[in-house]
C-alpha cells in the first residue's frame, strides 16, 4: 500500500544491518578488565588482528573488577586483572578459571606540582603517610628529607585514587600495606578500599587524566599512563633503601625472586634486592579451563601463544616488561590445560 | 465512540491489537518496577531501612550505606535549583511579558534547545571549561571571602558538589523556562488588565498577580527541574569527584546514586554488592517517582484551577 | 505600562525598570549559555572533524589519529532497534488512548507511560542488563536498543495521542457518516490527518535517545572494531565520547570534541527542523 511506502527505508536498514554479519565471517571474542595492561593489550589485539584476520578482539578497560564480575557473569570471553582473584572469588564462578600472567609492569606516583619539574624522590612512608592524609602539604619534612635541593611549595596536596575496583589499586594498597603498618591495620589491600582521602578517578585513564588537570595533585598509575601523557612520576624508595625508578629493567628485577606457584598468583611488590623497582606486578588474562565455544576457545589459545612469543615484543616500548623465560615456559605448559568442548 | 455491538471483526480486532500495546505500556512498567524490587532483595533483607541513612561505604568491607548519595543527589540538586529556579522563571517572565510575541518564539525555539542538548555534551563542556573555571576563579575567590564558613571551605579540586550543581542547573533551567512561559501566557487578559486597572506597575501586576495565578504551574514545571536533576548521571559523574563522603563544603568532591551507579556497576562482584546497587536504582527511582507525581498534581491544578 | 499620565512615584518607576531589566539579564544568560555550549563544542570539534574520523576505526590507545566509523554506525543500529521497539508500542498505545481510551484504564496507561518517562535513564540500563544481557551472557546492540526503544515508548504514546487529539471529530463523523469502518477511519482518515505531526514527534523521539549514554554502558558495552549484527557490543556516539573525555590523551580529547560536534550538528538538525516544520508548537518534552 502506498501509505506503508514510509516502511521501505526502515526494512532496508534493518537487512543491511543484519546482512552485515552475513558479509564479514570475523569472529568477535570479547574481553574486559583491567586498565593497567590497556595500551599493551590495545596494541597487541591492533597487531594480531594483522596476522590473523579471521579474528578480532575487542577489549573494554573497565577495571579489573569489572573484569572479576563479567568473566564470573560469563558476560564476556576472558577477563583481565591486575589483582589476582581471591580463593572466595574463584569459588563463586560457574567453572575454573585460570590465571594467565602477560605482562610485567609498574605503577608509578605520579604528581603535578607547577612549580617542580624535577623527579621527586619519595620514600615509602612519604607515600603512605600522603595517601593515609597525614601528610598534607608538599613541602612536608618526609618529602623534602628525600629531595634536597628541591624547593617544594607549602602547597595541599590533592590525591587522586580510583573511583573504581581496580587491580592497579590492589597492587598500590598491597605495596602500601607492606610499607606501613598503620596503612595495612587501617585501610589494607584489595581491588576497592575506603579510602582515607582523595578524588576518585575512572580507571587509569582517569587519574591520570585529573593529575593532568589538576596542580598539586598526587596519584597513582602504570608507568605508560604517565610517560605518554607527559606526567611527572617519582622514584620509589625499595626495600634495600635505594630510590628507584621505574623502568623495564627495575621491574624486571622485581620479579626474579619470585617463586611462581602453580596457578600463577604470585605479589612481587616490595621484593628484596637490589635495583628492584618496589611497586611492580604482573598482570592476568582471566580465561575458563573448560571453554564453552570451540571456536574462540581455539582463538584464544592461538592468541596466549602469541602472546607469549611475538607479543612479549612490544613490552618495552610501551613501558612494560617482558615476562621472564621461567614463566614462559610454565605458561606455555599450562594452556594446555585448556579444554576445547 | 461506537458501541461494541456495532462493530464488525475487523474493527474489534484492531480494538484488542491497541489496547494490547497500551496494556503492554503497563506491562513495561510493572516488569521494570518489579525486576528492581526483585533483584534488590538480598541487600533489602542484609540492610532493611538503615540503609538509608547509613554513612559508609565499604565494598571491601561489606558496609554498606546510602546516604553519601543520597545527600550528594539533593545537595547538587539543590545547588542547580537554586540558580535555575530564579534565572528560568525570570526568563519567562521576560519572554512572555516584554518580549515581542516573534522575538519570545524564537527565544524560546533557542531555550528548548539547550534542553536537547545530552548529558555527555554538558559533562565533555563540564570537564575541560567549568571544572577548570570552579577551581582556578570560584573556588579560590569565594574561600577568600568566605572560606570560614563551612560551606565553602576546602581545597580547591575543581570538581565536587557545587560544579555538579551549576551543570545541572544549566541543564534543567530550559524545563522551568519553557513550562513557566507556556503558563504565564495562558493567563487570562482580564486578570492583567484588572491589575492595571487599580494602578499596579507592569511588573507589580506580574508580581502580585501573574504569578500567583500561575504559580501552580510554576511550581509544577519546578519539581520537573528537580527529576530530571535527580536522574542526571553522565555530566554530574564526569565533575563531581566521585568520592562517597558527606562534607559541608559545596567545593569538596561527592557522589550521587545516578553517579555511583554508572561507575560501581559492571564491576560490582559480589552479589549482595549487585543487589545494594539496585536498591540504590529503585531508591532512585521510588524518589523519581514521587517528585514527577508531585509535578504532575500541580500542572493539572494549572488546567483545572480549583 | 506606565505612562500616559498616570503618576506612579518615581520610586515604583524605577523598581519597575529595574525589575525588567533584571528578567532581561536573566533571559540573556539563559540564551548565551547555548551561544556558549554550540560556539565551544564548533570551536573544538570543527578542527578534530576530517575524513578520518568518519571512516576510520579508533587506533590503539596512545597513538594518534584513527576515528570513530563504527560508533557512527553504532548509533545507527541502536536508533533503528530502538525505534523498531519503541515507535510501535507507543504508536499504538497512543492512538487506543486518543480514540478509546476515555476511561479509567486510559488514565493508568497515562499514568505508567509518565512513570517510564520519569525513569532515570541509568535505571533502564540496569533494567536491561539484569532483564537480557545476564540471561543472554552477551551484551550485544539488542540489549542497547532495548533500553533505548522503551525510553522511546512514553514520547511516542504522549506525541501520538496528543496530535490524534487535534484532528477534530467532524471528520471522524463525516467518515462515519459514509458507512466507513471505524478500524478504517483511525487507519486511513485520522492518521494521515495527523501525520506530520506523529512523525515530527517520532523525529523528535529518536533525536531525545540518540544522546543517551547511561543506558548503553552496561547494554551494548563498547566495542574497538566492527560490530557484526545484533549481537555483539557495539561503539556508540555517547559512549565514545564519554570514554574518551575522561582520559588522559589529547588526542582523544580532540576527538571527543569532534565526536560531540557531529552528534550536536545532528540533534540540532532534528530538533531545530522539526519544531520549525510544525505549525503550533505542541511539543512534548
Amino acid at each position: 500500500m502506498r501509505k506503508f511506502r514510509f516502511l521501505t527505508p526502515w526494512i532496508a536498514g534493518i537487512l543491511l544491518a543484519t546482512g552485515t554479519s552475513a558479509f564479514a565471517k570475523m569472529l568477535l571474542v570479547n574481553g574486559a578488565g583491567a586498565t593497567f595492561p590497556y595500551p599493551i593489550y590495545s596494541k597487541w589485539f591492533s597487531e594480531y588482528a594483522k596476522q590473523d584476520v579471521s579474528v578480532n578482539f575487542n577489549y573494554q578497560s573497565i577495571g579489573s573488577g569489572g573484569g572479576i564480575r563479567q568473566i564470573t557473569a560469563q558476560t564476556v570471553d576472558f577477563g583481565a586483572s591486575d589483582g589476582p582473584m581471591t580463593d572466595e572469588q574463584l569459588s563463586t564462578a560457574p567453572g575454573k578459571l585460570l590465571h594467565f600472567p602477560t605482562v610485567l609492569g609498574g605503577v608509578v606516583p605520579i604528581y603535578n606540582i607547577p612549580e617542580v619539574s624535577e623527579k621527586l624522590n619519595f620514600t615509602q612512608a612519604a607515600l603512605a603517610g600522603i595517601f593515609l592524609g597525614n601528610i598534607t602539604t608538599w613541602n612536608n619534612a618526609e618529602i623534602a628529607k628525600a629531595n634536597p635541593g628541591v624547593s617544594l611549595p607549602n602547597k595541599p596536596i590533592l590525591v587522586v585514587h580510583r573511583s573504581d575496583g581496580s587491580g592497579t589499586t590492589y597492587i598500590w594498597t598491597d605495596f602500601l600495606s607492606s610499607a606501613s603498618p598503620t596503612w595495612k591495620a587501617k585501610v589494607g589491600k584489595s581491588t576497592s578500599v575506603n579510602w582515607p582521602v582523595g578524588l576518585g578517578g575512572k580507571g587509569n585513564e582517569g587519574v591520570a587524566g585529573l593529575v593532568k588537570q589538576t596542580p598539586y595533585s598526587i596519584g597513582y598509575a602504570e608507568l605508560g599512563y604517565a610517560t605518554n601523557n607527559k606526567i611527572l612520576y617519582g622514584n620509589v624508595q625499595n626495600r634495600a633503601g635505594q630510590f628507584v625508578e621505574c623502568t623495564a629493567q627495575t621491574i624486571t628485577h622485581a620479579a626474579a625472586s619470585a617463586k611462581m606457584p602453580e596457578d600463577f598468583r604470585v605479589s612481587i611488590v616490595n621484593s628484596p634486592g637490589q635495583d628492584v623497582y618496589p611497586v611492580a606486578s604482573f598482570t592476568w588474562l582471566l580465561v575458563y579451563q573448560q571453554q564453552t565455544d570451540r571456536i574462540k576457545g581455539e582463538a584464544l589459545i592461538k592468541f596466549l601463544r602469541w602472546m607469549l612469543t611475538d607479543g612479549q615484543k612490544y613490552t618495552e616500548p610501551l613501558g612494560y616488561a617482558p615476562l621472564p623465560q621461567e614463566v614462559i615456559r610454565l605458561e606455555e605448559e599450562a594452556i594446555a590445560q585448556i579444554q576445547l568442548p | 465512540m461506537r458501541r461494541s455491538s456495532s462493530l464488525n471483526w475487523g474493527d474489534l480486532l484492531f480494538r484488542r491489537v491497541t489496547l494490547g500495546f497500551a496494556l503492554a505500556v503497563v506491562g513495561i512498567v510493572l516488569v521494570l518496577a518489579g525486576s528492581l524490587v526483585w533483584n534488590s532483595r538480598l541487600a533489602m533483607k542484609e540492610f532493611g531501612w538503615a540503609f538509608l541513612w547509613g554513612r559508609t561505604w565499604d565494598p571491601v568491607a561489606v558496609k554498606f550505606g546510602a546516604l553519601p548519595f543520597i545527600y550528594g543527589t539533593l545537595v547538587t540538586s539543590a545547588v542547580g535549583l537554586l540558580i535555575a529556579v530564579p534565572l528560568g522563571i525570570g526568563t519567562a517572565i521576560f519572554l512572555a511579558e516584554l518580549a515581542s510575541p516573534r522575538i519570545s518564539e524564537f527565544l524560546s525555539f533557542l531555550v528548548e534547545l539547550l534542553a536537547a542538548i545530552p548529558s555527555v555534551i554538558y559533562g565533555l563542556i563540564g570537564v575541560f571549561v567549568v571544572v577548570p573555571w570552579v577551581r582556578t576563579v570560584v573556588s579560590p575567590s569565594v574561600s577568600a571571602v568566605l572560606g570560614w564558613f563551612p560551606l565553602f571551605e576546602g581545597t580547591p579540586y575543581g570538581v565536587g558538589l557545587f560544579t555538579a550543581g551549576l551543570i545541572l542547573a544549566a541543564m534543567i533551567v530550559p524545563f522551568i523556562t519553557v513550562v513557566s512561559r507556556e503558563v504565564l501566557l495562558t493567563v487570562p487578559r482580564s486578570q492583567r488588565e484588572a491589575a492595571l486597572a487599580v494602578g499596579a506597575t507592569h511588573w507589580e501586576s506580574v508580581w502580585t498577580v501573574l504569578l500567583p495565578y500561575a504559580r501552580s504551574g510554576i511550581i509544577g514545571s519546578i519539581f520537573l527541574a528537580l527529576a530530571r536533576a535527580l536522574g542526571e548521571t553522565m555530566a554530574v559523574t564526569m565533575v563531581i569527584g566521585n568520592v562517597p563522603e558527606i562534607s559541608a563544603s559545596l567545593f569538596k568532591p561527592g557522589y550521587t546514586m545516578a553517579a555511583v551507579l554508572a561507575n560501581e556497576f559492571t564491576e560490582a562482584t559480589y552479589d549482595l554488592y549487585i543487589h545494594t546497587l539496585i536498591e540504590i536504582g529503585l531508591v532512585l527511582f521510588a524518589v523519581t517517582f514521587i517528585v514527577n507525581g508531585i509535578a504532575r498534581l500541580m500542572l493539572s491544578r494549572m488546567e483545572h484551577p480549583a | 505600562m506606565s505612562g500616559r499620565g498616570i503618576p506612579y512615584s518615581t520610586v515604583r518607576r524605577c523598581f519597575n525598570a529595574a525589575a525588567f531589566t533584571l528578567t532581561g539579564v536573566f533571559a540573556a544568560v539563559t540564551v548565551s549559555t547555548l551561544f556558549f555550549i554550540l560556539g565551544f563544542i564548533t570551536w573544538h570539534g570543527i578542527s578534530a572533524v576530517n575524513v578520518d574520523f568518519f571512516i576510520h576505526l579508533p587506533k590503539p590507545v596512545g597513538e594518534p589519529g584513527g576515528g570513530m566509523a563504527n560508533a557512527i554506525v553504532g548509533t545507527g543500529k541502536l536508533l533503528l532497534l530502538a525505534s523498531a521497539i519503541g515507535v510501535p508500542i507507543g504508536f499504538f498505545a497512543g492512538v487506543y488512548l486518543s480514540e478509546f481510551g476515555h476511561n479509567k484504564l486510559g488514565f493508568w496507561v497515562r499514568y505508567a507511560a509518565d512513570l517510564l518517562n520519569g525513569v532515570p535513564s541509568i535505571v533502564m540500563g540496569i533494567f536491561a542488563y539484569t532483564l537480557i544481557v545476564l540471561p543472554m551472557k552477551q551484551f550485544s546492540t539488542f540489549a542497547g536498543g532495548v533500553a533505548l526503544g522503551i525510553m522511546m515508548i512514553p514520547i511516542a504514546v504522549r506525541s501520538t495521542e496528543e496530535f490524534l487529539k487535534l484532528v477534530p471529530n467532524s471528520v471522524r463523523e463525516a467518515a462515519y457518516a459514509l458507512g466507513v469502518h471505524e478500524w478504517k477511519t483511525i487507519v486511513f482518515v485520522v492518521i494521515p490527518a495527523a501525520i506530520r505531526g506523529l512523525l515530527t514527534g517520532i523525529l523528535l523521539d529518536i533525536a531525545r535517545v540518540a544522546g543517551e549514554t547511561a543506558p548503553l554502558l552496561f547494554t551494548a558495552f563498547n566495542n574497538r572494531v566492527w560490530s557484526h549484527g545484533w549481537m555483539e557490543p557495539t561503539s556508540s556516539l555517547p559512549v565514545m565520547i564519554f570514554t574518551y573525555a575522561i582520559a588522559p590523551y589529547d588526542d582523544w580529547h580532540r576527538q571527543a570534541w569532534a565526536g560531540a560536534l557531529v552528534l550536536m550538528f545532528l540533534l540540532l538538525l532534528v530538533n531545530g527542523g522539526t519544531r520549525l516544520l510544525l505549525p503550533r508548537r505542541r511539543v512534548v518534552t
